[in-house]
């Protein structure tokens, strides 16, 4: 027996006691799925709980955006982004505009050249509220997985649109693109740590400077 | 709702440490109940909940005690043990080994008289609706809630409840009351160190807290804090809830 | 050193096994004297009780999430057979390889291969229990492969050739001090060097671990990981994690092998919502953490472009076999059980024998490995059963029910050789079992009690050294309850 037959056959010799074939009768859950959390703001929320987690968060106008992207860029000194081939033609304008470099992923930017860029502006999928969370289901406007890593700052755009309750209605949201094999990453504020002592300390590998723009 | 105590038929469940160890609490339940209207009674067939073997891993040691706990209390509504370890010993195991011990008829007789297997707390204010037991303790004391009495029997707050409406007593509250004191059964002697090491935190948070008195709802808890707090000599007296609450004015310590 | 030895790549660990470990009592008798590491320990799980405690109370339906996921967890155990198929069926459509091991020896043979067919000499890894239970880092290290652990407390543990201590913070024994030193003896032996002037302000600390592991990432070929949650209807899946080390190994390689242990399936993408809500906030304490990373098999143009997923046994299928015993199958690693056990919090994790400490490790161990060794005998006496860990469990495993049930197990082999204690146990069931045999034992203590005429006992000898080495007991009284009850009250009731 090769190792795939031998463990389902330990495993269906291991359950012999379960007779119920229906996993779902055999055991009842009551937990009603998809649920939003009742909150008095929820676009309050999301900047509290992001703003807890040590991210610049600012919330301004759709119109405002570029503007301000170009602002908070220049605000902490960067000189170089790289940024995704479906980012808004307007935000890159800006960017161009301030006198940033710009890098573009195609063909796709090796490690050390990323390493050597400042800062990644992406827009971003869903955002949770009650946890501060920010989702990237890496579409166009949000590029492949390593931009947002490398770099040192991560500028996202979230839509107030975008912005759910709770993590129930957030996994909801984000099922289509995991069916459609989208990688997601879930960010809550900079990069940290608390392996010292279990002191949290921001800024470890990922990115350690957080800007977040909450356009409405 | 609470129910008239007057005349109230009550089997005492003593359990074996109070009874060969501490017979002064079992007294005491006897005194406070008395005092509330109830007719104590003390089936003689009684020995042990059987935790120290369900504990140690001997189900069929303990089935025996299983046995002879519902031939003795086979017929009261209202069974009441001062410690909240072997009350929770008799609803959470009982059943337990009455199924290990395969045996229809101790099965069904578990499952009726573990509802009605009460802590000496819950009893008084579940069942009699009092928290005034017309108690009189002028004492500075302090109150460790007893993990199985929280936990597994689920008592809540009912002794503190009962402690504060003590005439005259100055309860001050425990450093880290929640933490376990170390006991834990034959965890005592098989783990002696690490149980001392938890015994001496427990301790030393009792001595800080000035009181002249440790009280619980579980006499064994008591044994090891106490056991602690005299080897060092620190003057503090370990003493169980019935004992404070049978306490009345004319009759202080 | 001697020089006969080979060169390594990586810190040696501590030599000897886990199995062949001293008794839990032994073990911990040892590490109550560790002073720096009850220092530690008691600051960290006061930390963490305390964060784990408020966002935890934030949430309102805490106890119907919990028994959403022990639900879940039961509902997958159950049909294993089934959701693993279909994981395997939906891996395999999304571009990912699956292998199957049924033994550590096996999972490591799988992947000691695949790092070999690609022709590298290093690894780099994202914290994994899996990995770490297998012993995949020695493995690799005996096949000429460096293994680099990148989580920062792995990484303390690695370069200070020391043993995890706790599932989520491995290195929890450690303060910042001593993370100074182990930084400035070791990081320059093993790449990027502390930067001079090294202090141990945490934040520093970090910024060491950024640089030193930065190259690393750089250039990595393979990576290693574990995973969370394994979701069978997509092949997703779920890595949890704070600092940004498992993006970069989950990202930047060009092969990603990924070890997971066969319990690890959940069913649906939407069982997420539960288990994403209660491990955080078991675990560190936090609403969300840093970072989580999903993934699907292959991304054409994003990430590892060849996926392996190694599913193991490795015991588990023995802890299913047991209906008592398979809830520690629900376990998602969360480590609260850890945090809020007084006697975890005294003794460490090293005492426990294996990476899996604390109170979780003493119901899954014995399981996992059978109680044959002497450290797996002990492991569930290693416990008072005050009941802490099953109130923080996220997925309400009755741990201090099992450790009964476990215990009973090891008395039955007891029973088996020549061992004192069923011996005094048949005692004890004849004196409690029966009235009068217990009142015969109760008139035997009050006459003891006539004769020493004291309160309490000092020192003693065996047997009640146990006892009475460190703590005074009381003497029974000269009047048992009920021979006073008989003399005041009749033989009636």
């Amino acid at each position: 027996m090769n190792a795939r037959e031998e463990i389902l056959s330990r495993i269906r010799t291991s359950l012999a006691d379960v007779v119920q074939p229906d996993p779902a009768l055999d055991v009842p859950n009551p937990w009603v799925y998809g649920q939003p959390t009742a909150m008095p703001d929820i676009l309050e929320r999301f900047v509290d709980m992001t703003v807890d987690y040590k991210a610049d968060v600012r919330r301004v106008p759709s119109d405002q955006v570029a503007g301000l992207i170009k602002d908070m860029l220049l605000g902490v000194g960067v000189g170089s982004v790289v940024l995704p081939s479906g980012l808004d033609a307007g935000w890159r304008q800006a960017i161009a505009e301030a006198g940033i470099t710009i890098h573009d992923d195609d063909p796709q930017l090796s490690r050390a050249e990323l390493n050597g860029i400042d800062a990644v502006v992406t827009a971003s999928a869903v955002s949770i509220a009650e946890t501060g969370t920010i989702v990237l289901d890496h579409a166009a406007d949000q590029g492949r997985r390593a931009l947002t890593l490398v770099p040192d700052t991560h500028l996202c755009v979230v839509r107030a649109d975008q912005v759910v309750s709770d993590v129930p209605e957030a996994v909801g949201r984000l099922a289509e693109a995991v069916t459609n094999g989208n990688p997601l990453t879930w960010i809550s504020g900079p990069s940290a740590t608390s392996d010292i002592e279990l002191s949290r300390v921001e800024g470890v590998h990922g990115p350690r400077t957080l800007l977040v723009i909450l356009a409405e | 709702m609470p129910v008239p105590a007057d005349g109230l038929r009550v089997a005492l469940f003593a359990t074996c440490v109070n009874d060969m160890m501490f017979p002064s609490t079992p007294k005491a339940v006897v005194s406070v109940l008395e005092r509330l209207g109830c007719t104590v009674e003390f089936p003689m067939e009684q020995t042990c909940c059987g935790q120290m073997f369900t504990n140690t891993g001997y189900f069929d040691a303990a089935v025996p005690t299983v046995r002879a706990y519902v031939k003795a209390f086979a017929g009261y509504d209202y069974i009441v043990a001062p410690s909240g370890s072997c009350t929770g010993a008799v609803r959470h195991q009982h059943p337990m080994l009455a199924r290990h011990a395969k045996d229809d008829a101790l099965i069904a007789a578990v499952d009726d008289i573990v509802t009605k297997t009460y802590d000496f707390s819950e009893f008084l204010v579940d069942v009699l609706g009092v928290t005034d037991v017309g108690g009189y303790f002028p004492h500075r004391v302090t109150y460790h809630p007893t993990c199985h009495s929280v936990r597994v029997a689920k008592v809540g707050d009912r002794p503190y409840q009962l402690l504060k409406a003590v005439k005259g007593i100055d309860l001050v509250p425990l450093p880290d009351a929640d933490q376990c004191c170390g006991f834990g059964g034959t965890f005592s002697i098989k783990n002696p160190d690490v149980s001392v090491a938890m015994g001496a935190d427990k301790a030393r948070h009792v001595r800080e807290t000035g009181a002249e008195y440790l009280i619980t709802g579980d006499n064994a808890c008591l044994m090891h804090i106490g056991g602690l707090l005299h080897r060092e000599n620190s003057g503090v007296k370990p003493i169980h809830l019935a004992e404070v609450l049978a306490h009345t004015e004319g009759g202080a310590r | 050193m001697t020089t006969t030895e080979p060169m390594r790549r990586t810190p040696a660990p501590p030599s000897g096994t886990f199995l062949g470990m001293p008794t839990f009592p032994t073990n911990a008798k040892a590490q109550l004297n560790n002073t720096q590491m009850r220092k530690n320990l008691r600051n960290a799980t006061t930390t963490i009780r305390a964060k784990r405690a408020k966002v935890v109370g934030e949430v309102e339906n805490w106890e119907e999430l919990r028994l959403a996921g022990a639900a879940i967890k039961d509902r997958t155990m159950r049909h294993l057979d089934s959701y693993l198929v279909l994981l395997e069926e939906s891996l395999t459509k999304a571009g990912a390889t699956v292998h199957w091991a049924r033994d550590a020896a096996e999972a490591n043979q799988i992947v000691v291969g695949l790092v070999k067919a690609k022709g590298v000499d290093e690894v780099v890894k994202v914290k994994s229990m899996a990995t770490q239970e297998i012993e995949l880092n020695e493995a690799l290290e005996e096949a000429g492969v460096a293994a680099w652990e990148t989580d920062l407390a792995e990484l303390i543990v690695q370069l200070g050739h020391d043993r995890p201590s706790h599932i989520l913070v491995p290195a929890i024994h450690r303060n910042r001090a001593e993370v100074r030193e182990i930084f400035l003896r070791e990081m320059h032996l093993y790449g990027t060097a502390a930067p001079e002037g090294l202090t141990d302000e945490p934040a520093v600390l970090a910024g060491a671990a950024r640089t030193h592991l930065r190259e690393k990432f750089l250039r990595a070929k393979v990576a290693v990981s574990g995973a969370n949650f394994a979701i069978a209807e997509t092949g997703t899946l779920v890595v949890v994690e704070s600092e940004g080390n498992g993006r970069m190994c989950l990202t930047l390689p060009e092969t990603l092998i990924s070890v997971v242990g066969i319990e690890k399936v959940l069913p649906t993408i939407a069982d997420l919502e539960v288990f994403m809500q209660l491990l955080p906030r078991s675990s560190t304490g936090e609403r969300m953490n840093p970072y989580t990373s999903m993934w699907t098999g292959v991304t054409p143009g994003d990430g590892p472009q060849e996926v392996h997923v190694v599913l193991i046994d490795n015991g588990r299928t023995r802890v299913l076999a047991d209906p008592d015993g398979r809830y520690a199958l629900r376990c998602i690693r969360c480590s609260a059980c850890l945090n809020i056990c007084p006697v975890y919090e005294r003794v460490g994790g090293h005492a426990y024998g294996s990476v899996y400490p604390g109170p979780i490790g003493a119901v899954l161990n014995p399981q996992l490995r059978g109680i044959e060794s002497d450290i797996d005998k002990s492991l569930p006496f290693a416990s008072t059963l005050c009941g802490a860990c099953f109130d923080v469990c996220p997925v309400r495993i009755p741990i201090p029910d099992m450790l009964v049930h476990l215990r009973h197990k090891v008395a039955d082999k007891k029973r088996q050789g020549l061992h004192l204690e069923p011996t005094i146990m048949t005692g004890a069931q004849w004196a409690f079992g029966d009235h009068k045999h217990f009142e015969f034992m109760e008139s035997m203590a009050a006459v003891a009690a006539k004769v020493m005429k004291k309160d309490y006992l000092g020192p003693m000898p065996w047997p009640a050294s146990p006892w009475t080495r460190a703590r005074d007991l009381p003497m029974p009284p000269t009047e048992s309850f009920r021979s006073w009850w008989k003399r005041t009250r009749g033989e009636g009731k």
